[in-house]
């Protein structure tokens, strides 16, 4: 029998996870393509884009290290608020936000930077605001690629499997998203059943694709 | 008559060298000519608030003094705060927004629709309100640009190469709408170009600028009839240029083209190059003054003008009709004393 508080999970986590990560990646590709200071901006870069290069399971263990029971912010939630946060959902919304952020990062990042300067500029003539600048010049012309970096952090958080364990672990009810589902399925030796849980997969990737593309295709004919 | 004046006065150490620019402006508009690269851009840029100088003042008084940037007093006014439009090389129009909301995104939320629809009507943009910057052409994108600025009202008007972006059956037409529409504004204006007809036509005053310093400034006529400089007389579009030296008060001998000439204004010993139009020559007699004879000398057609290359080293141009194909190349040249231009390093 297919779980469906499992989707139910999947789908919580996956829709927060790109909200967060969303707004995160595009402030941070702001602050990164606006910064002055060229050692700080190679620094920070590649802190942002570390989560892509390393193994999920390196991750999941840098952040049990910081979320743990006894990690920095771990130990600061359960003294004050004495909340857990390992082994609970929002852990599987953290591990898939810090593993879907530098997608998100760097194809903003890539797109702000394809933005016309002067545009800019011209904007600051004009007397505009540097919050409506950002909006109105910056994030309205770069909006194909901020969404194809929204598209791929979705399907990255969707898909999110090794930090999720370390961090969240396997909960049935929990902490169980899709791909955990189909890895206990598979070590159960439930094929069918897995299967189930990888048609309910491509089903919603394939959906989500589907809406943000068809968004940034209508978005880009209207000016051309 | 009010107190106005745009003071300027920059250093800023850039990659090739360091941008050193000094002027007061009193009136109207001024022109700053000067190769690709030679910092009149950062000069506008650093006006505008776009680029901050290392050091200097740029103050703009319209009876009261506001100083935009002051670098002993560490004063340096946004871009958002000056009131300075900047028309940008490539326009620099939203992609994302209509004509409509291109002029009017400088103005304030609730602003009076009259005044878009007062700068769609007077830059002849009616129709096009609800086009996209990509659907227009190349010289109305200019004046949507130009729409934009004057609806924000600024009191300095900056321009960067306005018109290298267009094609030259465009720009004539554009050029003489451009002077007129600066000639109506009340501000200041700042025109930047490295082509001489352009700084010709649009300003009384004139800065020429190379490798960040100024070479050369006052009245546009004069800089052009009496250059002074070799580079501002390069610049200025003066095609033979020579080493000399000097025979005695009124004749010097040119190095690179191995004649003499007899000038009409007395040799200074600053005097170190001549320098002559190419359009000041003409036909001459053996012996005539200042002439020369024209062997081996090669042509190239325009379609009213010849180039001839002559063998010393010269170039000639002279004014044809468009269904004259021949060009005999008169035996015999000279150029008038009075058009020979003395010039020092």
């Amino acid at each position: 029998m297919m779980d469906w508080s499992t989707i139910f999970i999947s789908m919580k986590t996956a829709s927060l996870s790109i909200f967060i990560t969303f707004f995160l990646g595009l402030f941070a590709a702001w602050a990164i393509v606006k910064m002055k200071n060229e050692p700080i901006k190679i620094l920070l870069d590649g802190v942002f884009t570390l989560p892509l290069v390393l193994p999920p399971t390196v991750v999941g263990f840098f952040l049990l290290y910081i979320f743990g029971v006894r990690g920095v912010i771990g130990k600061f939630f359960i003294d004050f608020f004495a909340y857990k946060i390992a082994f609970s959902w929002p852990a599987t919304v953290i591990a898939a936000v810090v593993m879907s952020f530098p997608l998100m990062y760097r194809s903003t990042r890539g797109a702000f930077e394809q933005v016309d300067s002067n545009l800019l500029d011209a904007g600051r003539t004009l007397g505009m605001s540097e919050w409506k600048i950002f909006w109105k010049v910056l994030f309205a012309n770069s909006l194909p690629g901020v969404i194809s970096g929204g598209i791929l952090a979705y399907a990255r958080g969707l898909g999110e499997f090794g930090a999720t364990a370390m961090l969240a672990g396997n909960i049935a009810g929990q902490t169980r998203t899709l791909p955990l589902a189909v890895y206990s399925e598979v070590a159960a030796g439930n094929m069918a059943e897995a299967f189930n849980y990888v048609i309910v997969i491509i089903f919603i990737a394939f959906i989500a694709i589907f809406i943000m593309d068809y968004l940034s295709i209508r978005k880009d004919k209207q000016w051309k | 008559m009010t107190n106005k004046s745009l003071k300027v006065n920059i250093q800023k150490k850039l990659k090739e060298f360091d941008l050193e620019v000094d002027f007061e402006l009193k009136k109207g508009c001024l022109g700053i000519l000067g190769p690709s690269g030679c910092g009149k851009s950062m000069t506008l840029k650093s006006i505008a608030g776009i680029e901050t100088p290392d050091r200097g003042i740029v103050s703009l008084t319209i009876d009261e003094e506001n100083i935009y940037f002051d670098s002993n007093n560490k004063i340096n006014l946004k871009p958002q705060k000056r009131n300075v439009g900047y028309l940008f090389q490539n326009y620099a129009l939203f992609p994302n927004m209509t004509v409509e909301e291109n002029v009017a995104i400088g103005l304030a939320k609730n602003h009076d629709e009259k005044r878009v629809a007062e700068m769609i009507k007077r830059f002849h943009l009616e129709g096009l309100e609800k086009r996209y910057p990509r659907q227009l052409s190349g010289g109305q994108q200019q004046r949507v640009a130009l729409a934009r600025i004057l609806a924000y009202g600024p009191d300095v008007i900056l321009l960067d190469e306005p018109f290298s972006a267009l094609d030259a059956f465009l720009k004539e037409q554009l050029r003489i709408e451009l002077v007129n529409l600066l000639n109506d504004f009340d501000g200041f204006s700042i025109l930047v170009t490295h082509d001489r007809d352009e700084a010709f036509q649009f300003c009384d005053e004139m800065l020429i600028l190379d490798e960040g310093k100024i070479i050369a400034k006052g009245d546009t006529y004069e800089l052009f009839a009496n250059p002074k400089k070799v580079q501002v007389a390069r610049l200025t579009g003066c095609k033979n240029i020579s080493r000399i030296e000097i025979i005695d008060d009124f004749h010097v001998k040119s190095l690179e083209w191995g004649i003499t000439f007899e000038v009409s204004e007395k040799v200074q010993s600053n005097i170190t190059h001549i320098g002559i139009r190419a359009h000041d020559f003409y036909p001459a007699d053996k012996g005539d003054v200042n002439s020369f004879d024209t062997l081996n000398s090669e042509k190239l057609e325009r379609p009213f003008e010849w180039d001839v290359s002559l063998a010393n080293g010269l170039w000639w141009k002279c004014d044809k009709e468009i269904h004259d194909h021949e060009l005999v190349i008169p035996e015999y040249l000279k150029v008038n004393p009075k058009n020979i231009i003395l010039l020092e390093k």
